[in-house]
């Protein structure tokens, strides 16, 4: 691009025929630095970006790689930094994630394809569309006040896994509509009328070709949503969920910790044997989420059809 | 192909895709009734008008009091540090990704900011607390262990990539034969961005950094682990504050007995930071929404 432009500038300058070095010139020169100047600039910040993630990556893995060992995994928590371990919150970790989404997933996926293939255009709708929108941004805190008084006081789940999950669920939900919505509109009208031509129900027309169509970028939403789960604190510490577990949970009723939950624990001791302890736990998170990440873009290069 | 049993299937999941629907209202509904119930209930023991505008935040030591600003106060710092450091560092990486990267680097950032945006907020919380502070003190040791400033750059980090991927949205949205025209008249890159790219955008900009600002507000655990919990009213960005986040926190934590006054006041606490983002999001979405009809 910039090229082009400095030959059109030139083009433009042409009509100063003046021998000695003029204002114009002075100013185009001016121009044109501030032109690299600002392009630097933009380069210096992306760079920095890029720093932040990498020394973030890098001094978390400097302090917490030398305590991960076998016994890190198969030990619970302990007073003694040399034998805790994440047991627990590994267990809970992944009930949560289970739980989660078993309940998210169906529920936030019918709710897509019902705005998008059945709900009238009326008012109510867009009122529907703007609070799932406002839900979204709504503080992951105030979800864990809403479990706290819905779940745990009114329904008296205690601070159980199922009352812990369920808070969850409120919580990702919004997203989880809002990117299968993406994925569902950008299935483009044909493939609708061809199955219709073809004699098929609504149903039909939906759940067996709108639905598969959409699929790779509804998954897509769906495990970044789920990451996002799995990362959360701040609601789980809201509803009870305890930070010192010696047990592995057996069945939705039984208290819990999770992954973030033991990290938050460990930062906050002042001995930095506990901090190390703290970065080895948020190695294997920071594993599980990218992971998850990973196969969310896989997914979306590789089987994406059609793009909104 | 209209058999029985196709309308029936048909009407049962119309029926459920419905009911799914009615979750989020029922939500939202828990959501305004909760916290309208539980507040209700602590003004009845507190004066809302000394909520409101009290200056000393007392609730778990004698002589109580329920003063919100120190809170208020803590939160406002982080969002502020915040939304210096990351609304012209989001709006500059915004600018490269969608006027100067080549596509191959774009496939390339686009993901790692997506990565940067899922890495939790309890890890930016630990990374301020054992990096960025020891930072901080080696160049100044008068610092406290607990700052703002250390909270407040952190919460930047993460809502950097929200910043740089909203505006990216906006500069996308601008048609291209606006930009062609200022190149046509002879200006540069720098200049079309300048001149061009961002006035036509300015109001979702504008929207971004409301929205981020309302993530700032609600942002729980980096703050908690990294700007303490001495909720006081002050200037010095480099002590000790509790957000009305952490001081959410600190109370369910601390088993506080249901139905007792500091319970209630975390929900006091829990509705005046759900109305701030409230009033946030539907400004910022407006915003974003009228300026999209008008480049369309």
């Amino acid at each position: 691009m910039s090229k082009t432009n400095d030959s059109l500038t030139g083009v433009i300058n042409l009509g100063n025929l003046d021998s000695k070095p003029s204002i114009d010139a002075k100013r185009k020169a001016k121009r044109k630095m501030y032109d690299k100047l600002f392009y630097r600039f933009c380069q210096g910040t992306i760079f920095f970006a890029l720093v932040t993630l990498v020394v973030l990556v890098v001094h978390i893995l400097m302090s917490g790689l030398s305590w991960i060992s076998l016994d890190f995994f198969t030990n619970f928590t302990s007073r003694f930094a040399e034998r805790a371990g994440i047991k627990a919150a590994i267990f809970g970790s992944l009930w949560v994630l289970f739980l989660t989404a078993s309940f998210a997933i169906p529920l936030g996926v019918s709710a897509a394809i019902f705005l998008e293939e059945y709900a009238p255009k009326k008012l109510w709708v867009q009122w529907v569309q703007i609070n799932i929108g406002n839900l979204a941004g709504m503080p992951s805190i105030v979800y864990g006040l809403v479990g706290l008084a819905v779940f745990v006081r009114y329904f008296n789940f205690e601070r159980s896994l199922l009352a812990g999950s369920l808070t969850l669920t409120l919580l990702i939900l919004p997203i989880i509509i809002i990117s299968s919505q993406e994925a569902i509109k950008a299935v483009p009208l044909s493939l609708r009328e061809a199955a219709y031509a073809l004699g098929a129900n609504k149903w039909q027309v939906v759940f067996l070709q709108v639905l598969p169509a959409a699929l790779p970028g509804i998954l897509t939403g769906v495990i970044l949503s789920i990451s996002r789960a799995i990362g959360e604190t701040a609601p789980l510490i809201v509803i009870g969920a305890l930070s010192f577990v010696a047990f592995t949970p057996t069945n939705i009723w039984d208290e819990f910790t999770v992954l973030p939950i033991q990290i938050y624990n460990w930062a906050s001791k002042p001995q930095a044997e506990f901090h190390e302890l703290a970065a080895a736990a948020i190695i294997i998170l920071l594993v599980l989420l990218f992971a998850m990440n990973f196969l969310a873009i896989y997914l979306r290069q590789k089987y994406q059809r059609y793009k909104l | 192909m209209n058999s029985f049993k196709n309308i029936f299937i048909g009407r049962s999941i119309h029926l459920l895709l419905i009911l799914s629907v009615s979750i989020t209202i029922l939500t939202t509904l828990a959501v305004i009734v909760l916290l309208g119930k539980e507040s209700f209930e602590f003004f009845k023991e507190v004066s809302i008008i000394s909520f409101l505008f009290g200056t000393k935040w007392s609730p778990l030591i004698a002589p109580h009091s329920f003063g919100v600003l120190p809170l208020v106060c803590g939160t406002m710092w982080i969002v502020f540090g915040a939304v210096l450091f990351a609304v012209p560092t989001g709006l500059l990486v915004a600018v490269y990704l969608s006027e100067y990267a080549s596509d191959k680097v774009k496939s390339f950032l686009k993901p790692v900011l997506e990565l940067l945006a899922g890495i939790p907020t309890v890890v930016y919380g630990y990374f301020a607390l054992t990096f960025i502070t020891p930072l901080m003190k080696w160049f100044n040791p008068e610092i406290e262990v607990f700052n703002a400033a250390s909270g407040a750059l952190v919460v930047g980090i993460m809502i950097l990539p929200m910043i740089a991927s909203l505006c990216d949205d906006a500069f996308t949205a601008v048609p291209r034969s606006i930009k062609e025209g200022g190149y046509a008249l002879g200006a540069n890159t720098f200049e079309v961005i300048k001149d061009i790219l961002i006035p036509a955008t300015k109001s979702r900009i504008g929207a971004a950094t409301i929205l981020a600002v309302s993530r700032a507000i609600g942002e729980t655990m980096a703050v908690t682990l990294a700007a303490g919990a001495t909720a006081r009213l002050t200037a010095d960005p480099f002590g000790s504050v509790q957000t009305m986040t952490a001081y959410i926190v600190q109370v369910t934590m601390g088993d506080a007995p249901a139905g007792g006054v500091e319970y209630l006041s975390s929900f006091a606490v829990g509705t005046l930071l759900f109305i701030m983002t409230l009033v946030m999001n539907i400004i910022g979405n407006q915003w974003i929404f009228k300026s999209r009809m008008r480049i369309v």
